[in-house]
């Protein structure tokens, strides 16, 4: 029997919203003003979390009202911002100035996919911007105007910049495919620190960086509460495997440091990944410590700006020499490995103060973090299987048939493909491949990344996520994949709604809560439930078959 | 910032009509604000609510459904352990609802 979408609140339904026009407005793209429509945009963020995040400009305002109470020089402030930085950025100059329109990126956008708004082409969104850098800082543009493809940067224009700068998961799929490698997702980042500069900041982002800020997590978790939540865990696993863990928080003189996503503490299946983690470190007697100050991965200071996303990052390391550990080992988390393998070592030097991760177990060097000091948990955990250091019985994830959504940060931006499959093939028995243009570094997005995870936006998320959703719903049709596996907590988070909707009957799993239903634990009991309390194929209760 | 009006005197709420302060919450406001989604409270809406604020007062975040679902059972019973139980209750979510009631934030992040 067919299951039923779940269709969230103010969101059409799934055959509605697949009707997507993609004819182009009757008039240019200059003349079509911005019109903001309900549920594809996000609240403005409180004044109080304003008033935390220090910006410039500190006041009272509503993404949904006409007047955003700018102060009177607003137009000077974006400026300035956007001069400053094109003298400190390279990059950024060269992205105002290279794009040859080819549009070789126009139709490789979710949100263009999904929404048929020609401003969510990357080029098109770049644009938005760029027609102002024409007309405030290229001669030609100054002087010719609108032949040049300049234009004055003016209240709607602002909005506009706002409005699409929020319709952009800075995933890169774009910059994959442009031949002179414009990296999109940097221009939004420097839209919406200009909007920062203003004060126009969601409230989904800044209540995070907030929280992050304060406690070490985005969710505002203090030490008391981890405890308690890692004692949780515990429980169920003693429950699930008759065996009892002890993870420790803030040990000095462990020798490493696990920092994962605080996502995983709170909500699943998240949490079950969570669960799974603590098992195979516990099985392998790792010396290892949770950080109650670095206990988050992600950074929602990233979707600020570049000060926020220094301040919240460093958090980790400053830790790590703290609690005077030798190393990091770092979890399924998105954007934490895109700020650790392309932003870290430029903005605080190489990390001297900690030793080259070399795995105790298996006595692995691993050379791609020599600077950074930071393994992934994949490349972890693939090496100790291919050591054969886990027992491993992958007939307990008989029951699935899964598939893998390559997460944006991981896949393109440090280009981490192989690991993550390596360990779902040795775990599971049934795994099957989405359409090639649609995994690896081609991989669609979730629809909810950077930031855009809110309830008030869930009709752009959806849009936002169908191609990848389309993608999943071909393996299911094809293969009857039941769950889509991920490396990232905005992942876990977003894409159980997105399933529902689209393809309602697939879950969603992180990888080490199948690494943890296939691992044979010594000394453990027989399993009759997975990490979700539901029971393993062949152990139903008796009555129940 | 919006305003919540009850008992004559002004409250501050975020767009999703989220209490801001949540010590300023009291018993009398959980019904009207579940009256905005159409749902009368009656005694098994007020244990999960008591609940989450005996939680939060403890660890200044509201709990994680798992937890929830746990307390449930060990308080009153098996039949009221389970997801199910808490969507029929609260049909928006028991973390999103019955916390607005509840007068708690609702948790960010990666969630």
């Amino acid at each position: 029997m067919a299951v039923k979408p779940k269709v969230p609140k103010g969101v059409p339904y799934p055959d509605e919203l697949s009707k997507i026009d993609y004819k182009p407005p009757q008039k240019g793209w200059m003349d079509t003003l911005v019109e903001f429509k309900p549920g594809t945009y996000c609240y403005g963020a409180t004044i109080k979390n304003i008033k935390a995040l220090e910006s410039p400009n500190q006041r009272e305002w509503s993404s949904k009202d006409k007047d955003w109470k700018l102060p009177e020089n607003w137009r000077e402030i974006f400026l300035e911002g956007m001069e400053d930085r094109l003298r400190k950025y390279r990059s950024f100059r060269l992205f105002m100035d290279i794009c040859v329109r080819c549009g070789a990126c126009a139709d490789k956008c979710h949100f263009f996919i999904g929404s048929g708004d020609p401003k969510n082409m990357p080029i098109l969104r770049a644009e938005l911007l760029r027609s102002v850098y024409r007309k405030y800082f290229t001669a030609g543009g100054k002087y010719l105007g609108r032949i040049a493809g300049a234009r004055e940067l003016t209240y709607d224009v602002l909005k506009e910049l706002w409005y699409y700068a929020y319709q952009c998961t800075e995933c890169r799929r774009c910059s994959a495919f442009c031949p002179y490698g414009i990296d999109t997702a940097e221009v939004t980042i420097i839209v919406r620190e200009l909007l920062y500069n203003l004060g126009l900041i969601t409230d989904w982002i800044a209540g995070p960086v907030v929280n992050c800020y304060r406690s070490g997590n985005h969710l505002g978790i203090l030490p008391h509460t981890l405890k308690d939540t890692l004692d949780t865990f515990a429980a169920d696993i003693k429950t699930i495997t008759g065996i009892k863990v002890e993870p420790t928080i803030n040990r000095k003189g462990a020798e490493i440091l696990f920092v994962g996503p605080s996502g995983d503490f709170f909500a699943d299946p998240g949490t079950f990944t969570c669960m799974g983690e603590l098992m195979i470190f516990h099985e392998l007697g790792l010396d290892y410590t949770w950080s109650s100050l670095a206990s988050e991965g992600g950074n929602f200071g990233f979707f600020t700006s570049n000060e926020w996303a220094k301040r919240l990052h460093y958090k980790i390391y400053a830790e790590a020499k703290r609690l005077k550990v030798k190393w990091i080992l770092g979890g399924e988390c998105g954007h934490m490995w895109r700020l650790i393998n392309q932003y870290l070592d430029t903005w605080w030097g190489p990390t001297d103060f900690l030793e080259e991760p070399v795995s105790p177990i298996t006595g692995t060097k691993f050379e791609n973090a020599k600077s950074t000091k930071m393994v992934h948990i994949c490349e972890f955990t693939a090496d100790l299987i291919r050591h054969g250091k886990l027992k491993l019985d992958p007939s307990r994830n008989d029951h699935l048939k899964v598939t893998f959504h390559d997460s944006c940060n991981t896949s393109r931006a440090m280009g981490f493909l192989e690991e993550p499959r390596y360990i779902i093939k040795n775990v599971c028995n049934n795994f099957y491949e989405m359409p090639p243009n649609t995994i690896r570094e081609q991989t669609f997005c979730c629809g909810s990344g950077s930031g855009l995870n809110a309830g008030e936006n869930m009709e752009l998320r959806m849009r936002g996520g169908f191609p990848r959703a389309n993608a999943v719903r071909y393996v299911h049709e094809k293969y009857g994949v039941n769950m889509l596996a991920n490396i990232c907590a905005i992942d876990r988070a977003a894409l159980p709604a997105l399933m529902d909707y689209w393809v309602p009957g697939v879950g969603v799993t992180g990888t080490h809560e199948m690494v943890a239903n296939a691992l044979v634990m010594k000394g453990e009991k027989e399993r009759t439930i997975d990490m979700r309390g539901e029971p393993l194929l062949g152990k139903e209760a008796k009555g129940d078959v | 910032m919006p305003k919540w009006s009850y008992k004559g005197k002004e409250y501050e709420i975020d767009e999703e009509g989220y209490l801001q302060d949540w010590q300023e919450w009291e018993e009398g406001m959980a019904p009207e604000l579940a009256g905005q989604d159409e749902i009368t409270l009656d005694e098994k809406h007020w244990e999960i609510i008591k609940w989450l604020r005996e939680y939060f007062i403890k660890f200044q975040i509201a709990p994680p459904i798992k937890m929830l679902v746990k307390e449930m059972g060990k308080r009153f019973g098996p039949e009221k352990a389970n997801t199910k139980y808490l969507y029929e209750l609260f049909p928006g979510g028991p973390a999103k609802q019955a916390c607005r009631y509840a007068g708690l934030p609702k948790p960010t992040g990666c969630v």
